[in-house]
């Protein structure tokens, strides 16, 4: 009776969680994986994602491994051999308590760098010799429910009454290396752009940073990732990766289009 | 004549007396067998709402937009049977809310806490039997308040279960902030005051009231748990309580803890300003990172228990295993900042937050390994209770590694807010805790109702949910790494996840499944508890002090003064015959007189 059940649980177990566990990346149809990476730090998490993966994979192996093969050895259906009476053992618990100690040390520091670049390490640009922080080629605004995005006008400052307002509709050029001012006008929201593993919760009251430098033309989806309302799962943008050329003729023509309209988009939004 | 009269009265004096004992012996009970099975009952029933309100998630998931069969009509009808994008957070609200604040916590703290502390420390009942009482009754205003709150017009409490400002703390922000969420939140500071008198209740009782010879390193792995879980929800708890009243008064008084200056959320202004929305969140999860511990570690304990039973053999590091949880305890109380990696926390303390998440994986897998150590040597016997607490340590081990995607503050930018967590969380507490507790009921039940459960069906049961769980579960892990994110009530108007809908679908009819298996449980429950076969004090052949007193105990538990000679893990001793040496058998050259055991 116990042998079939026990076949079956080890049976679903191996195939269930072990395959697409560690296997899932080659044999999941890509579309159904990590998702299409476009830059050069996403593919640094990804690396760091997979060697995780990869890692935990085998613990995983290992462990769930030794507890089938010991139900089956050890079932009192099969086991004659009286029981090992025993305690503990000082020295097993030494070994592991200091190798998973130290992987995950080994992990807590390894992974210390790419987190810096994402979050610490804003890019600079050299201004009469001063190193300063590069300042944002767009900012984008977060509002239930749509993204309210905002170029620099011809006097170049993000802030002043000659600005470009888009809703949803962000453009950036392609192998450049951008930094964009998120902030949130109302609830919090999360600036989420999956393909280049960008993620930045929203708060009102607070202005962020994300860097990036996208290599690869496109376009690319805008999600929200915060609860922000009922109409959460509607606030949806779209990212145009283009040529520089390209991206500068869309800028201009956006202007050109905002000044023959009769009425600025975003009115009232002069603040700070 | 006047003789009838005076019997008249006599019997109205005995109904009414026995009325008032009634009351007293099943309602206002201050047993705590009593109150424990009050909490059982109360927390399984509430099990089945929050299935059903899964059910609803992940209908909408599978077929968004598209009238439920049969049930939408009637529950709908305004929106044609479909779901509308506000009740769709609402459902999510809840799901959480019910799942954690009604089951799982009280579950295990309030229906097995009480149950078997002091029948496993051999005293025969808790040190503040009133108290004890009152942290049942007090649950009851939350289980009306969260149930009006669901129902409360226009939508019900529908932003989430962690109720982030400004969404939540502002009136006018969201259909689902009117003052449902105002209920909501009264009902969960009552959720609060019940746990403060039962971790208050249970500290004492395992401090104060161990049988003579009971000490802390001869006490049951499943009273360590909870005794750790009480010191957990007696630090934290305060914290989310005081929280709480800061969201409601800046939504009823004006106070402005958690909004900024100036803000305007659908067109109003909020009535003042100065506060920061991530103070709540550092608040919150001051309590509710603990809060995770709290819905594992009896679990884990209890766990243990079972498996050295049904291994026929001593826990494997007993002490590590003490250790491992006041380890788990103790970091418990400095890495809630992983839940707001991507908040706008600064990324340096961020880092601080990594390292010590990294770390709290360590006692996690010393658990684990204990485990296996455990079950190596012995002779495993399969019966329903082992079946349950082995998979609570297999699907332990993948719940605990996914963990680590997480803690990677990297990795998190991109998973955080997906069904990674989801699938992380998912695994821990219902294949971890629930299926741990499925497994306690199994192993308990004969010492709760004096009878068997039914062995066969109990394994069908374990079956079907272990195969379904895993169909509904594994998948999220997969939609994570896709970045498919949570609270989305229809996703696949996204371009990248656009594709993703057929293995929803696949999960969906795995949940249906899954809660349908559950019938099989109650039935087997319902129908054993009148009809299954009587058992004598001790049917697992078990150590612990629980399985001498009679089945079912009682009053005052115990038919005997337990007196304890050795720890509850004397499994296959070569100092008796038998493969088990119950805790207050007395050695065999003890010849004492009094201190004669009536195990048996």
């Amino acid at each position: 009776m116990m042998v079939p059940v026990l076949g079956v649980l080890t049976f679903v177990c191996a195939i269930g969680n072990i395959w697409p566990m560690n296997g899932g990346a080659f044999a999941l149809p890509p579309d159904q994986w990590l998702p299409e990476n476009i830059s050069e730090a996403g593919g640094v998490i990804d690396t760091l994602f997979m060697f995780i993966l990869y890692l935990t994979g085998a613990i995983f192996v290992g462990t769930s491994g030794a507890l089938f093969v010991f139900m089956w050895k050890f079932d009192a259906a099969r086991n004659n051999e009286p029981v090992k009476f025993t305690h503990g053992s000082h020295t097993l618990e030494i070994v592991w308590s200091i190798l998973p100690a130290a992987t995950l040390l080994f992990l807590a520091i390894y992974q210390m760098n790419a987190w810096a670049e994402a979050k610490l390490d804003r890019p600079t640009e050299e201004i009469n010799g001063h190193e300063v922080p590069k300042p944002p080629l767009v900012e984008v605004t977060g509002r239930q429910f749509e993204w309210r995005i905002r170029y620099a006008g011809h006097d170049g400052m993000i802030g002043t009454p000659d600005d470009l307002h888009t809703v949803n509709d962000l453009h950036i050029p392609v192998n450049e290396e951008i930094v964009i001012a998120i902030k949130s006008q109302d609830v919090l929201h999360s600036f989420f752009l999956p393909n280049l593993r960008i993620k930045q919760d929203v708060v009102p009251g607070m202005k962020q940073y994300v860097w990036f430098q996208a290599n690869k033309k496109g376009t690319y989806d805008v999600v929200c990732a915060e609860l922000c309302g009922w109409g959460h799962y509607k606030m949806r943008g779209r990212l145009t990766v283009e040529s520089r050329q390209k991206f500068d003729r869309w800028l201009e023509q956006q202007f050109a289009e905002q000044e023959r309209s009769e009425f600025t988009p975003v009115a009232g939004d002069e603040d700070e | 004549m006047s003789s009838t009269t005076v019997d008249e009265h006599a019997h109205e004096r005995a109904s009414g007396g026995s009325l008032g004992h009634f009351i007293t012996t099943y309602v206002f009970s201050r047993d705590h067998k009593v109150i424990g099975m009050q909490f059982l009952f109360s927390t399984l029933l509430w099990f089945l709402v929050g299935g059903l309100l899964a059910l609803g998630i992940r209908w909408q998931l599978a077929w968004p937009w598209h009238g439920m069969p049969v049930i939408g009509p009637m529950l709908f009808s305004g929106e044609g049977g479909q779901i509308s994008p506000e009740f769709y957070t609402t459902l999510f609200t809840m799901h959480a809310t019910v799942m954690i604040f009604f089951v799982i916590i009280p579950i295990l703290a309030g229906a097995f806490g009480n149950f078997l502390i002091p029948l496993m420390i051999g005293a025969d009942d808790m040190a503040f039997p009133t108290l004890n009482m009152l942290s049942y009754w007090f649950m009851w205003p939350a289980f009306i308040l969260i149930g009006i709150c669901f129902f409360w017009p226009p939508y019900g409490a529908g932003n989430g279960w962690t109720s982030y400002p400004p969404l939540s703390a502002m009136i006018e922000a969201s259909p689902s902030s009117l003052n449902a969420q105002t209920i909501w939140l009264m009902g969960i500071t009552f959720v609060g005051v019940s746990s403060m008198l039962g971790s208050v209740n249970y500290m004492t009782t395992i401090i104060q009231m161990r049988a003579p010879g009971m000490t802390m390193f001869r006490l049951p792995m499943t009273i360590w748990g909870m005794f750790i879980t009480a010191i957990l929800q007696a630090f934290a708890l305060p914290v989310l309580t005081a929280a709480g009243f800061m969201q409601l008064m800046d939504r009823l008084l004006g106070t402005g803890f958690f909004l900024p200056e100036g803000l305007i959320v659908n067109n109003s202004l909020a009535a003042s300003g100065g506060g920061q929305p991530l103070l709540w969140q550092h608040l919150f999860w001051f309590y509710s990172h603990p809060a995770v511990y709290i819905m594992i570690l009896p679990a884990m304990g209890m766990v243990s228990d079972i498996i050295s039973c049904f291994s026929r053999k001593p826990v494997f590091g007993y002490k590590p295993m003490v250790y491992a949880i006041s380890g788990i305890a103790g970091l418990g109380f400095i890495v809630w900042g992983h839940h707001m990696f991507v908040s706008g926390m600064n990324p340096i303390l961020g880092m601080t937050f990594m390292v010590a998440t990294m770390m709290i994986a360590l006692p996690s897998a010393v658990k684990v390994f204990n485990w296996l150590g455990t079950i190596w040597g012995g002779q495993l016997y399969f019966t329903t209770p082992m079946l349950f607490s082995l998979s609570f340590v297999a699907m332990f081990i993948i719940g605990g590694l996914s963990g680590i995607f997480m803690a990677a503050t990297p990795v998190d930018i991109f998973i955080h807010d997906t069904y990674y967590i989801v699938a992380h969380f998912h695994y821990v507490l219902f294949a971890g805790t629930a299926m741990a507790v499925f497994g306690a009921i199994y192993f308990w039940f004969p010492k709760m109702f004096g009878r068997m459960m039914n062995d066969s069906l109990g394994k069908v049961h374990f079956l079907l949910t272990f195969i379904f769980l895993n169909g509904t579960f594994y998948f999220m892990h997969i939609l994570g790494a896709r970045g498919f994110p949570r609270r989305l009530a229809d996703p696949y108007d996204y371009e990248t996840f656009s594709n993703l809908q057929p293995m929803n679908q696949f999960m969906t009819i795995c949940a249906i499944g899954m809660v349908a298996t559950q019938v099989i449980f109650a039935a087997n429950f319902i129908y054993s508890m009148f009809w299954g076969p009587t058992v004598g004090r001790n049917p697992w052949r078990a150590n612990g002090l629980e399985w001498t007193a009679p089945s079912p105990p009682g009053h005052g538990n115990f038919d005997f003064q337990p007196i304890v000679y050795r720890g509850p893990y004397e499994y296959g001793s070569p100092e008796v015959d038998a493969d088990y040496y119950p805790q207050n058998q007395p050695p065999p050259d003890d010849v004492e007189p009094g201190a004669s055991s009536s195990g048996h």
